[in-house]
């Protein structure tokens, strides 16, 4: 295995597009060493890319959204202000992923591109509407976050393409988000079900809705009939039964040792409420 | 296989070694060093027996690669007591029992110290998920978790 510090994306893209072998990126590595250890992946070329200048930056795009490094730890994210008052609900997925010692390390970007259905980050960014930047033999690209994952721990990245940020949109005027998810127990386990909300009201009306799901299909996935069950409503009773009903139509889960399929869909119908209510405080509260 | 020349800083010393692109810190830490106080529990992140300060961020050393340790300061248990005076956390430990096998304790004592130092004054509730990834299969933590306290308080000059 060879080990690679690239000073820039464009070098790190060359060296992955010209390796024969396997290649692995590594940022926090809490995924990239696992899987060494295990045998399971053991690359030819390994490029860690923390050395690359601005990948621990967070910084105001000039929209007033967020750019995010890839090497942004989610101990980092979490200690930043300004993301956690414009997106909540993306920061708190991220800092589900693992112990303290996992969020020391762990990144959004390496969460979305381990490729995991289960991932808690990327529910959170897929109903931000956030984009990552990526760069490549074909020259640069933007790509909406829910058009990254390509199934379980597969990505539509082509080979020799790397992503070089997550870019947040600007939160905008009484916009809210969060992310939920189910675990049997308190910490340090991986979701049986995960769902984001992301919603913009105009007084009690919901004018905005972006819905994400975790852990109940191959991918974690937007679902767009449950955002639009809540389009234009007050968030009532009737609103969050249609919700709930969407959101379980939306799911194709699998049974496994976490949960049954059964049991995924009952539980996506409650927690996709839940989330909504939170959301929907949360950009009442929300200012700009 | 070409080994990679790491120069780095153990608990204040400045350390170089040869490293296999694959070996981990810890086993750099273990292996190389001589550092046995770091253990392995699990290798996979889950335990947190392998806990080590990385530029003063709590990691596990076994998702860390020796080749990444270049030009930063590793901070390890060995580097916990000042010569012959243990430090608080270990003295606690010590005094409430906090301990039986031991083999998650360097751990835990590297996390604690971690926590203590970033949050001097934390309730039972963020002491309990903080170590949440310090993995103890013969305490039932109830020990642990009180000798972090007392040792907090002993360190706030409290007691």
């Amino acid at each position: 295995m060879r080990f690679h510090t690239p000073k820039t994306f464009e070098q790190a893209a060359t060296i992955a597009a010209g390796a024969s072998g396997l290649t692995r990126f590594l940022a926090g590595g809490t995924d990239v060493l696992v899987q060494l250890r295990a045998a399971i992946v053991t690359p030819d070329d390994l490029i860690d890319l923390k050395h690359i200048p601005g990948v621990k930056d967070i910084s105001r795009t000039a929209e007033g959204g967020w750019r995010i490094g890839i090497a942004v730890s989610g101990a980092e994210l979490g200690r930043h202000t300004g993301v956690c008052a414009d997106w909540p609900g993306v920061v708190e997925g991220m800092q589900l992923v693992g112990s303290t010692q996992v969020q020391g390390r762990a990144t959004l970007v390496g969460n979305l591109c381990n490729g995991s259905p289960a991932a808690d980050s990327v529910p959170g960014m897929m109903a931000a509407g956030a984009m990552v930047s990526v760069i490549g033999p074909q020259g640069s690209r933007a790509v909406a976050v829910e058009d990254i994952p390509a199934g379980p721990s597969r990505t539509t990245l082509l080979p020799g393409e790397v992503i070089t940020a997550i870019v947040l949109p600007p939160r905008g005027a009484h916009g809210g988000d969060a992310y939920l998810r189910f675990i049997p127990r308190t910490e340090m386990d991986i979701a049986v079900v995960g769902v984001a909300v992301n919603l913009r009201r105009d007084g009690a009306r919901i004018t905005e809705a972006r819905i994400a799901l975790g852990a109940v299909g191959p991918k974690v996935m937007l679902a767009p009939a449950a955002a639009q069950a809540i389009m234009g409503t007050t968030l009532d009773e009737a609103a969050l039964a249609a919700l709930s009903a969407a959101a379980i139509a939306a799911s194709t889960p699998i049974s496994d040792k976490r949960g049954t399929a059964t049991f995924r869909k009952d539980i996506v119908g409650v927690l996709v409420q839940r989330a909504a209510r939170i959301a929907y405080a949360r950009a009442e509260g929300a200012s700009a | 296989m070409s080994k990679i020349h790491v120069s780095t800083t153990v608990n204040g010393d400045a350390v170089e070694f040869l490293a296999d692109p694959r070996d981990t810190l810890l086993d750099c830490l273990r292996d190389q060093l001589g550092l046995t106080g770091t253990k392995e529990g699990c290798g996979t992140g889950d335990c947190g027996a392998c806990s080590v300060q990385l530029d003063g961020v709590l990691v596990c050393s076994c998702l860390v690669l020796g080749a990444e340790a270049e030009g930063k300061t590793v901070a390890t248990v060995e580097g916990l007591s000042t010569g012959p005076d243990l430090h608080p956390l270990q003295r606690k430990f010590i005094e409430h029992a906090a301990l039986q096998c031991g083999f998650c304790t360097p751990g835990i004592l590297v996390a604690a110290n971690a926590l203590l130092a970033q949050n001097p004054d934390p309730t039972e509730t963020e002491v309990r998920y903080w170590l949440a990834g310090n993995l103890c299969r013969c305490t039932g933590y109830d020990k642990i978790i009180r000798a972090v306290m007392d040792a907090g308080a002993e360190m706030r000059g409290v007691n």
